[in-house]
């Protein structure tokens, strides 16, 4: 694997990531009258990925270019949802929602408990590193959001996955952060979107194996895989579970993952403190101890912002290259 | 208008105009009165956590609370005692959410001054200053798109929470969607402790309208029948289409920011100046003076406020507290997603 490219499998389909999301979005948009969309540059322009491309012209004045205020927009989409819309939110970059954690975090996620009234909204986080994108367009920021109580956060790998949970996403009467990865807008392709799939909170196994299990979600798992293929090539079956949703947190999947293989890798784009990788961690060593042959490991981005230039960039993050590695140390202890 | 007021609650007369300062000094009596119960059960030990009071500020906040209609939607926020109770709260549901019932709306999850129905387009504040101001600008935009006309949304914000982001974002915002939102700016004088002089450098907040695009109205806040008569004709603007208003009323707070504050930080020029007037008093001046009312029939409503008060603190005295074991834990609706029950 090229250390700055980022690994995918399925690259031979007709459908991208991007085209999943927006066709996710003209479903909903047809289907369901409380849905709209509010976002800066989404309407004509069609947003800054392209997410929206056309959708303003076919549903006229529910996919809205929005003031450069985050914090208003979730604001804004709040009080839509109090009134039984169904708002979505698109962040240029997950990055900016920055800007609008105060009405995230302490606003739409306190509504159910502290009223009884549910606040569904979607925040979309167009998320995770692009080479030459830098410290504040790179981030991801799962962690933090699942930090919270009162909020889904869902972070899909794959074209079907990036379809049908965000569907289900703006279903669920909760606010629901929508991590989708920029990376494989262009580069993951499938053939068709299913009108199935597996509930969020259910994870999946991306490949079957039995040596040991390599939890991990969004693009990582496509490095993962890549990883789990040149180790099969020395007779190692790897585990790789797609954990989709990392709040929540199914660890059900994860125990019987690590209860075959007796040994776990997670693996995450974001920051190492704390975060998924770490809860992952914590809940196998509190609930699955006595599972494990070895310690458990975790291999993330480093404690550094994102770095602009390719060379440190595809150091910065962990690759297939670097899965690999840490995944024979695992193997060997 | 919410929910039907308590028997005792003195009926209106049938002729009275609701615009009038009579029908606003109902509801700033009746507010005056349950703060100072309030501050009472405080200082007696009956309330945890903070009791900050609007004392001073009644006769704005009823003008915006009695502005309001039925199907409006309010977030008000740290001293709208009047302007809630105006809207359609109930004393009863105040006094539950101060004495942590469980049968209040809050259920002992969020007290005091946090508290809201949003089902009845009376949404309950967060603490954050400036956050409701995008919010009711999103529930207007709610009903605009279900093609609900004739609807205002209305919220209440300090001098303070003037220098947020989230308030100059959701303004701003407000005026890009052209939506009918009120902003009801209390100047009081002072953020906590902070006076207005480090909080803007504006020769007056109300410049800050025309910055935004939208209509500025600025009234003495200690002056009833002025707060009425200008609330409700920015409210009817709003209401007729007239974009968002933003009314900015200059007048003190009376008391300290919080029961917890002693106000030893106060400048008295500022308490002997016309600003320093309590709103009450001047309310019953000019009720007297042009004879809509009797010093009696004034008395009459304090005593009568008096008696819903007691008895609606009586209540929520005796209700049962929130109990840890009962308590569901669980912050999502949806219970399938939840991880409440784990460690
Ligand atoms: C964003 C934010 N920062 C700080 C606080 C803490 N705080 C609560 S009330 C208050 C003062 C508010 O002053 P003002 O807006 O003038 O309202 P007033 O209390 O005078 O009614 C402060 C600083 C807060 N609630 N929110
Ligand atoms: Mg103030």
């Amino acid at each position: 694997m090229f250390q700055n490219q980022t690994a995918t499998t399925a690259q031979t389909g007709t459908i991208t990531y991007l085209e999943a999301i927006r066709a996710a979005q003209r479903k909903l948009l047809a289907e369901d009258e409380r849905v709209f969309i509010y976002g800066q540059d989404i309407a004509d322009f069609g947003g800054a990925f392209k997410a929206t491309k056309g959708l303003a012209k076919e549903f006229p004045g529910r996919v809205i270019d929005s003031p450069i205020s985050e914090d208003a927009q979730v604001g804004l989409a709040i009080g839509a949802a109090l009134e039984g819309m169904r708002p979505i939110v698109e962040m240029q970059f997950a990055d900016f929602s920055t800007c609008g954690l105060t009405q995230i975090l302490q606003h739409a996620a306190t509504m159910f408990w502290r009223t009884g009234v549910p606040c569904p909204i979607v925040v979309r986080l167009p998320s995770g590193g692009t080479a030459g994108a830098g410290p504040f367009h790179s981030q991801s920021m799962e962690a933090l959001y699942a930090h919270y109580p009162g909020i889904v956060v869902m972070t899909p790998a794959t074209v079907e996955d990036a379809y049908t949970m965000l569907l289900e996403a703006v279903e669920i009467d909760d606010p629901v952060i929508f991590c989708e990865h920029k990376y494989l807008y262009y580069h993951l392709k499938a053939d068709g979107l299913p009108d199935v799939a597996l509930p969020t909170g259910k994870a999946r196994i991306a490949r079957a194996g039995r040596d040991a299990t390599i939890v991990t979600y969004s693009a990582m798992v496509h490095e993962s895989i890549a990883c789990a293929e040149e180790l099969a090539a020395e007779g190692w079956e790897i585990e790789v579970v797609d954990l989709r949703s990392v709040k929540p947190l199914d660890t059900d999947t994860i125990l019987g993952s690590v209860a075959r293989t007796g040994r776990l890798l997670a693996v995450g784009e974001a920051f190492p403190w704390g975060g998924v990788t770490a809860e992952v961690l914590a809940r196998i060593a509190t609930e699955g101890f006595g599972l494990l042959d070895a310690p458990p490991m975790r291999l993330n981005a480093k404690d550094t912002p994102v770095p602009y230039h390719p060379n440190l960039w595809g150091t910065h993050r962990p690759t297939a290259r670097t899965i690999t590695s840490a995944m024979r140390d695992l193997l060997r202890s | 208008m919410l929910q039907t007021s308590p028997a005792t609650r003195t009926e209106a007369r049938p002729d009275e105009n609701q615009t009038s300062t009579l029908t606003a000094y109902r509801w700033m009596i009746l507010a005056r009165v349950l703060e100072e119960k309030l501050a009472s059960l405080y200082r007696g030990g009956k309330i945890t956590g903070g009791v900050f009071l609007g004392k001073g500020q009644e006769a704005l906040s009823a003008a915006i609370g009695t502005a309001l209609r039925k199907g409006d939607i309010f977030a008000p926020l740290i001293r709208d005692m009047a302007g809630r109770l105006a809207f359609g709260e109930s004393v009863l549901e105040a006094a539950r959410t101060y004495l942590g019932s469980r049968l209040g709306p809050m259920r002992g999850r969020d007290g005091n001054i946090h508290r809201g129905k949003p089902r009845d387009g009376y949404y309950a504040m967060i603490s954050h200053l400036g956050a409701m101001v995008s919010t009711v600008t999103g529930g207007l935009f709610a009903r605009r798109a279900r093609g609900e006309t004739g609807v205002v949304g209305a919220t209440c914000i300090g001098d303070g929470a003037t220098s947020t982001g989230s308030f100059h974002e959701g303004l701003n915002m407000a005026a890009v969607e052209k939506l009918p939102l009120v902003v009801i700016v209390a100047n009081n004088q002072y953020a906590y402790s902070t006076p207005t002089a480090r909080q803007y450098a504006c020769e007056d907040l109300v410049q800050r309208a025309a910055g935004y695009g939208v209509a500025g109205y600025k009234i003495d806040g200690t002056d009833p029948s002025a707060c009425v008569e200008v609330v409700h004709e920015a409210v009817a603007r709003a209401r007729a289409g007239s974009g968002p208003q933003m009314v900015v009323a200059d007048l003190l707070r009376l008391v300290g920011h919080g029961e917890h504050d002693d106000f030893h930080y106060m400048n008295h020029a500022l308490k002997l100046a016309p600003i320093g007037r309590d709103c009450l008093d001047v309310a019953r001046e000019q009720l007297i003076a042009s004879g809509d009312a009797t010093r009696a029939q004034l008395d009459t409503m304090r005593n009568q406020a008096a008696a819903e008060v007691e008895s609606a603190c009586g209540t929520a005295l005796r209700e049962a507290l929130p109990n840890p074991s009962e308590e569901d834990w669980c912050a999502l609706s949806t219970r399938r997603l939840s991880e409440g029950g784990q460690q």
